[in-house]
């Protein structure tokens, strides 16, 4: 320590010190600041595929640099979470110009919708596909009671309190959300397609939306000891059947209440 | 067969071929119709054939079996299936269905036991019973009236004033008891549905976990569902959540069109609405992200959030009230005040005010 007391005095003791204050900060920064979300280990081999891919299908809405048009939004900035969630579940490419995109048969490989994910993820950072272990349901009790809670206050406004969708307006509507994957779940959340709105990691934690998408799961899959459970729509399909099977079968015990006997 | 009765049955009662049942009198509907009179008893095959007649007899004891193992179906589930140990959704719906199907089939069994023995073995001939005069006699009317008057003459009612006007005063005030205990479904609620959680620097908080939010943490297009910090400590949550549970959303600048004199109830595009319709009062809680439109799920009321939640459709006559914000010293967002305008439906002392 002497040596370097000695040197304090020199005249490049200031830059040096100045140098190394600047590699601390830095260094810290890097470590402290959350890593921007990017699809993980992307090459640019992929990012050429997905340029190829998004050229030749998607470039006619979102335009050849992805800068958005009159026909689609700009794709800057959305992540690779979008472009999993709406090619992934087969809304993108759109059919037709509609209130908003159906899920159909998927178009793409997984192979070619990651492609086109790290070409997106590539031209602005954006929310990146969920870590795998985020991609699957989890069996605690507790939390899924706790998705229970978060999807009650959250999401069965719109979407049914088991998850079966609604409808919203102008031909909207809110789909249905069971048998859907907790990777589309999750992305769904994370990135607002449509009409949705955004549930950021801060309003709802990477942790919470596992947790939701596990109770969807659990009420998609619970038994049914009764057997038809009418969709779990609540009281319009259980009135329905209610009023339809019930009268009926009254208007039958009458009708056999009033015939004579043979 | 059907003139050759088997059963001990009586032979036909009805009054067969009787005239003065359908033609009224004073009308020549006898000379232009001849009265074909009521059909000839049908006979049953049960009272025609005694084998048919054993045949039913086991029939309805066979229902009334199934009764009883019905009754027993719903012993054997209340006892088999006890939902206090098991305490899953599944195991209650499972015994829900087996004490309803039991219960259910046990009683309707019953019944249609009861109506199949009334259809095929009890005796069905037909009878006809005769209306009678629904007013008594002239004697039995004028002896009821001159009772009543007796009554009234004895009684002296009408000379005596003093009594008279005694007992209508009486029996006048006998009913402001009933006012009084009316009056204790009370109070009304008079300033309580004013006042809110909500007042100057207490925090927004989500909806259900009571973790405060930065400003930074609502992002465009992001829906936060609020209720106020503290809310479930104080004495009556679920009331308090009634009246102050709020949406927080952002939206760019350039696409609201703000008014004047809210200037400074947002923060930096963070718009706080009550969550509560004015309609009837429900959660006003289906934000479409992209037209910025709050939709009521119970009778489809809109709201326009860049409108300052103005009605653009739907049954609901005034805007959702905005909850003025701004952040607290540790960027946290903090009410500046109460809700401007009572939040959620119409009542009584409201009065018209927006």
């Amino acid at each position: 320590m002497k040596a370097l007391a000695a040197r304090r005095r020199h005249p490049l003791g200031g830059v040096v010190v100045m140098l190394l204050a600047l590699l601390v900060v830095g260094g810290a920064y890097s470590v402290l600041t959350p890593a921007p979300a990017s699809a993980a280990a992307a090459t640019d081999d992929d990012i050429q595929a997905g340029k190829e891919l998004f050229l030749a299908n998607c470039a006619n809405c979102h335009g050849l640099q992805a800068q958005g048009t009159d026909a689609g939004p700009t794709l800057i900035g959305v992540g690779s979470a979008s472009v999993d969630f709406q090619v992934g579940t087969g809304r993108m490419p759109l059919s037709a110009n509609q209130p908003q995109a159906h899920d159909k048969p998927v178009q793409f490989s997984d192979e070619q919708i990651a492609q086109m994910g790290a070409f997106v993820a590539s031209l602005g950072p954006g929310p990146a596909v969920p870590p795998a272990e985020f991609q699957e349901f989890t069996d605690d009790p507790e939390r899924i009671s706790k998705g229970n809670e978060l999807f009650r206050t959250n999401c069965a406004m719109c979407h049914n309190v088991v998850g079966a969708g609604g409808a919203l307006t102008r031909g909207k509507w809110a789909p249905n959300l069971q048998d859907v994957s907790a990777k589309h779940i999750y992305e769904a959340m994370l990135t607002g397609p449509q009409s949705m709105p955004v549930f950021n990691d801060a309003n709802i934690t990477p942790e919470e939306k596992q947790d939701i998408a596990s109770y969807l799961h659990f009420a998609g899959t619970e038994p049914s000891p009764g057997g038809l459970t009418l969709g779990g729509l609540g009281p319009v399909s259980e009135g329905l059947f209610a009023w339809a099977a019930g009268i009926l079968a009254l208007v039958g015990c009458a009708v056999w209440l009033g015939a004579k006997a043979s | 067969m059907k003139d050759s009765p088997t059963t001990g049955h009586a032979a036909v009662h009805s009054h067969g071929g009787g005239t003065d049942l359908a033609a009224p009198e004073g009308t020549d509907l006898e000379n232009r119709f001849a009265n074909p009179g009521l059909p000839a008893h049908r006979f049953r095959v049960t009272d025609t054939d005694p084998k048919a007649a054993r045949s039913a007899e086991r029939q309805v004891s066979t229902i009334f079996l199934l009764s009883a193992v019905g009754t027993v179906v719903f012993l054997v589930g209340y006892f088999a299936l006890p939902i206090e140990e098991d305490k899953s959704f599944e195991r209650l719906l499972l015994s829900t269905l087996v004490l309803g199907l039991g219960l259910g089939f046990a009683i309707f069994c019953i019944g249609i036991g009861l109506v199949h023995w009334a259809k095929t073995l009890m005796p069905d001939h037909e009878q006809i019973e005769l209306r009678h005069d629904i007013a008594g006699t002239e004697d039995d009317r004028r002896d009821a009236a001159n009772i009543i008057l007796d009554g009234v003459e004895e009684s002296g009612v009408m000379r005596r004033t003093v009594i008279r006007n005694s007992l209508i005063g009486a029996l006048g005030i006998l009913p402001i008891p009933a006012v009084v205990l009316f009056r204790d479904l009370g109070p009304l609620p008079g300033e309580v549905l004013r006042h809110s959680l909500w007042e100057n620097g207490v925090r927004l908080t989500r909806d259900p976990d009571g973790t405060p939010i930065r400003a930074a943490d609502v992002t465009y297009g992001s829906v936060f569902h609020v209720i106020p910090d503290g809310m479930e400590d104080s004495a009556h949550p679920i009331e308090e959540k009634a009246k102050a549970a709020v949406l927080l959303i952002r939206i760019q600048p350039e696409k609201v069109q703000a008014a004047p004199e809210r200037d400074g109830w947002d923060y930096d595009g963070i718009y706080a609405y009550s969550k509560i319709c004015t309609h009837v009062g429900c959660p006003v809680a289906l934000y479409e992200q992209q037209t910025h439109h709050l939709l009521c799920p119970c009778h489809q009321s809109t709201f326009d959030l860049t409108q300052h939640c103005k009605v653009i459709f739907g049954p609901a006559k005034r805007p959702l009230p905005q909850l003025p914000i701004t952040v607290d010293n540790e960027g946290y967002l903090v009410a500046q005040r109460d809700f401007p305008y009572p939040p959620g439906p119409s009542y009584w002392e409201r009065g018209e005010s927006e």
